[in-house]
């Protein structure tokens, strides 16, 4: 078995070899995008709920994608349409959800540590989609799913993850499961971007966007969130784009192979120019393929799937 | 004559304990006798005192009643989570028969009346002395003085917005100035609103791991110097409330040097915890100030030792489990502490050789009732029987349940402590007793 445990919380509770196992069985999911039946029939009968208490787009629309290639039973509930406007706990909606008999709940929350809660209070199995600038799993699998399809063995590359790192769960989950795997991890942004101790996570720190892209073999841009220049975080969009946005004048101080990714959605022309984000080197939208991939497989396998099992309905 | 615990009598002896007050505790064993509420005698050796009914303790320590500076008592306003009545009860379980509570009450207790209030059903429940804290300014906003005058006169023994800070350095110099007239403290919770922002934890590794918003050290140590800054100029009494950070601790430490007036208290979870235990997720770590690095705790509870910081308050502050069941960063700030205070001190401080039993006592009961000039704390010849038995080597499982505090969220569920209370007593009147009945043999 390849993940025994009931939840997918974080990438930081996950070994090598788990991580490992688990792009393994995207690999195999992303086999079958190609055919002209996209479905397979191994989640049939079981439900999945997705929980979204945070505005999401494209990383509700990728879980519902890969629990519909599954041919799992699907409800959606976000907060817009939930009892938790009304004051209801976090605690009361899940337990409420779980008593309706579900197999899986896919949340995502503003809260850190929420997903971790949930798992705690529910015998359904918890896939974290997103709590706060804690973790977001499922984003740093498919970021190391597309990562590995380039390059191979991640042991001994440089990856560069550019931007907002103390609110990021994306660096967070990025950082973890690319440290596990062996490759030297750089973090990028002002000072003002930058959490304490950060170091001790196994990263370098620059803050010289130009000394920071040197010699990396991977580009990962993070979006910037703009509401933080309210709050004196960073003092324009102009001079962000000036002194981390990653331009054309950027790329060409890259290694020839060297790629780019964004988890999306851009911000064009602040962290990253529109010549780039449509440039040759960046890899955005197989990011969002393997997305589905990465999940379908995530699913799977909390599910008990067995990858063995997994030969006859993808080849 | 035989001791009845249902029928404790006007006049009566407690045999065979270990004296514990002025710092030190009494090698040999020793009595303590009580009459119509006051200490008639405290002596070395068998009782003098004969013809009345004994407890013979066993030769558990015998100790002034415990004093806090600081507590919630929640009441007015917020009786779901604690009253007078069941907050009092938590303060005689864990050894306290004075309680100085804080006044972020629903309303705040911003005028005369509300100070009457709170000492009222302080009276009322009985079981400790309850010295209420006003409010610096109206309705806790931070910006105009309340009638201290007036307040002093109907029983507040200081002054605090705690809870929030005193953003205006202005208000804060007033009110010191003109609480000095009045001979009360100030209390200052020493937070910079702006530097703590959203914070929800001690800003560092953990929460850098977490992905929580971090309190830095700096808005507490930075706030802590412009109060000292404005003791020193006024002359007043600053009061600095729970102290977590190797910065203030040196801050007070050099003002005390100075000859500032500035005295300042640390919480039993502030002087053992630091913010790793938050990697839980479990809220009952979650605090104001936050639980800080391990230097951060060393440097605190040292401070103790030396005095430099004057004594443990609990910060008390109880939550329904209902609000304490959110996220962390939704839940909030706050544990209670009455209940397990001493046993705190005894098991990381005592036994682990950082503090005398003796000065630890000290620090909950003779010197927190000097500096905010309590009539209590004592346990002399003439004074009122304020006073509680501990067994210092009694071993217990901190169960929240079995709390007496409304509240249950605690810091230390399910730690092992050592150190008991057995029994507490205000003016000679019994008002806890240790329910396994140990003291009847």
């Amino acid at each position: 078995m390849i993940l025994k445990r009931k939840d997918l919380l974080g990438l930081e509770e996950l070994a090598a070899e788990e991580i490992l196992g688990i792009l393994d069985v995207a690999e195999q999911f992303r086999n079958i995008f190609d055919r002209p039946v996209r479905k397979v029939p191994i989640m049939r009968g079981r439900t999945v709920v997705n929980l979204f208490f945070e505005p999401s787009t494209r990383t509700r629309i990728s879980f519902e994608l890969a629990e519909k290639r599954l041919s799992a039973d699907i409800v959606n509930f976000s907060a817009s349409t939930s009892s938790l406007k009304k004051g209801e706990t976090l605690r009361d909606t899940a337990e409420n959800i779980e008593a309706m008999k579900v197999d899986m709940i896919i949340m995502r929350h503003g809260s850190p540590g929420s997903a971790a809660y949930l798992a705690r209070v529910l015998k359904s199995s918890v896939i974290n989609a997103g709590d706060g600038a804690h973790e977001h799993p499922t984003q740093g699998l498919l970021d190391m799913m597309t990562m590995r399809q380039r390059l191979g063995n991640l042991a001994g590359r440089n990856v560069t993850i550019i931007g907002d790192i103390a609110h990021s769960r994306v660096a967070r989950s990025n950082i973890w499961g690319l440290t596990k795997l062996g490759a030297q991890v750089t973090v990028c942004g002002p000072p003002t971007m930058m959490p304490p101790d950060v170091r001790r996570l196994g990263v370098r720190v620059e803050y010289d966007l130009r000394r920071a892209v040197d010699g990396a073999d991977v580009l990962n841009i993070l979006r910037v969130q703009l509401e933080r220049q309210a709050r004196s975080v960073f003092p324009s969009n102009r001079e962000y784009h000036r002194m981390f946005g990653v331009t054309e004048e950027v790329v060409r101080l890259l290694k020839p192979e060297c790629f780019i990714m964004h988890p999306g959605p851009m911000n064009r022309d602040v962290e990253i120019s529109s010549e780039v984000a449509d440039g040759p080197r960046q890899v955005i939208l197989e990011q969002v393929t393997n997305g589905v991939a990465v999940r379908m497989a995530i699913i799977y396998l909390l599910s008990g799937g067995d990858p063995g099992s997994l030969r006859g309905e993808t080849d | 004559m035989d001791w009845n615990w249902r029928s404790i009598p006007a006049e009566y002896v407690i045999a065979n304990v270990r004296v514990c007050r002025g710092g030190k505790l009494a090698k040999r064993r020793g009595f303590l006798h009580v009459k119509k509420g006051k200490v008639e005698t405290v002596g070395v050796g068998e009782p003098t005192a004969e013809g009345f009914p004994t407890l013979d303790a066993g030769g558990w320590v015998c100790a002034p009643g415990l004093v806090d500076l600081h507590a919630h008592f929640r009441e007015p306003g917020q009786e779901e989570k604690e009253t007078i009545a069941t907050g009092s009860r938590a303060a005689a379980a864990g050894g306290f028969t004075a309680v100085v509570t804080m006044p972020n009450t629903q309303p705040a207790i911003d005028n005369a009346g509300l100070v009457r209030y709170v000492i009222d059903r302080g009276l009322e429940a009985g079981l400790c002395r309850v010295f209420p804290t006003g409010a610096i300014s109206t309705g806790r906003t931070g910006e105009t003085l309340c009638e201290y005058g007036e307040m002093v006169a109907a029983g507040a023994v200081g002054f605090t917005d705690d809870g929030s800070p005193v953003a205006h350095g202005g208000l804060m110099r007033n009110a010191l100035e003109y609480a000095s007239m009045l001979g009360v403290p100030i209390v200052s919770h020493a937070e910079d609103r702006t530097l703590a922002g959203a914070g929800v934890m001690h800003e560092g590794y953990w929460a850098t791991r977490l992905g929580l918003e971090g309190i830095p050290r700096a808005a507490e140590d930075a706030c802590t110097y412009r109060d000292i800054e404005l003791a020193r100029a006024t002359g007043a009494h600053l009061h600095v409330a729970h102290v977590s950070t190797r910065g203030s601790v040196e801050l007070i430490r050099r003002a005390k040097a100075e000859g500032v007036r500035v005295t300042a208290e640390a919480t039993p979870h502030h002087l053992t915890l630091d913010h790793s235990l938050c990697r839980s997720w479990s809220t009952m770590f979650k605090m104001n100030p936050p639980l800080r690095e391990p230097d951060d705790v060393a440097a605190v509870a040292q401070a103790l030792a030396e005095g430099v910081i004057d004594c443990v308050s609990t910060d008390h502050a109880p939550h329904t489990a209902t609000e304490k069941e959110l996220q962390f960063d939704q839940a909030p700030f706050g544990v209670v502490g009455l209940e397990t205070a001493l046993a705190v001190g005894i098991t990381h401080l005592v036994r682990e050789g950082r503090l005398d039993l003796g000065v630890l006592v000290q620090r909950m009961s003779e010197r927190p009732a000097e500096i905010f000039h309590l009539p209590c704390g004592r346990l002399e010849e003439g004074n009122d029987a304020d006073f509680m038995l501990f067994d210092p080597d009694e071993i217990w499982s901190v169960d929240p349940a079995a709390l007496q505090s409304k509240s249950k969220n605690t810091a230390f569920a399910g730690q092992t402590l050592t150190g008991r209370v057995k029994a507490t007593f205000l003016r000679g009147r019994l008002t806890w007793r240790d329910a396994d009945g140990s003291l009847e043999k």
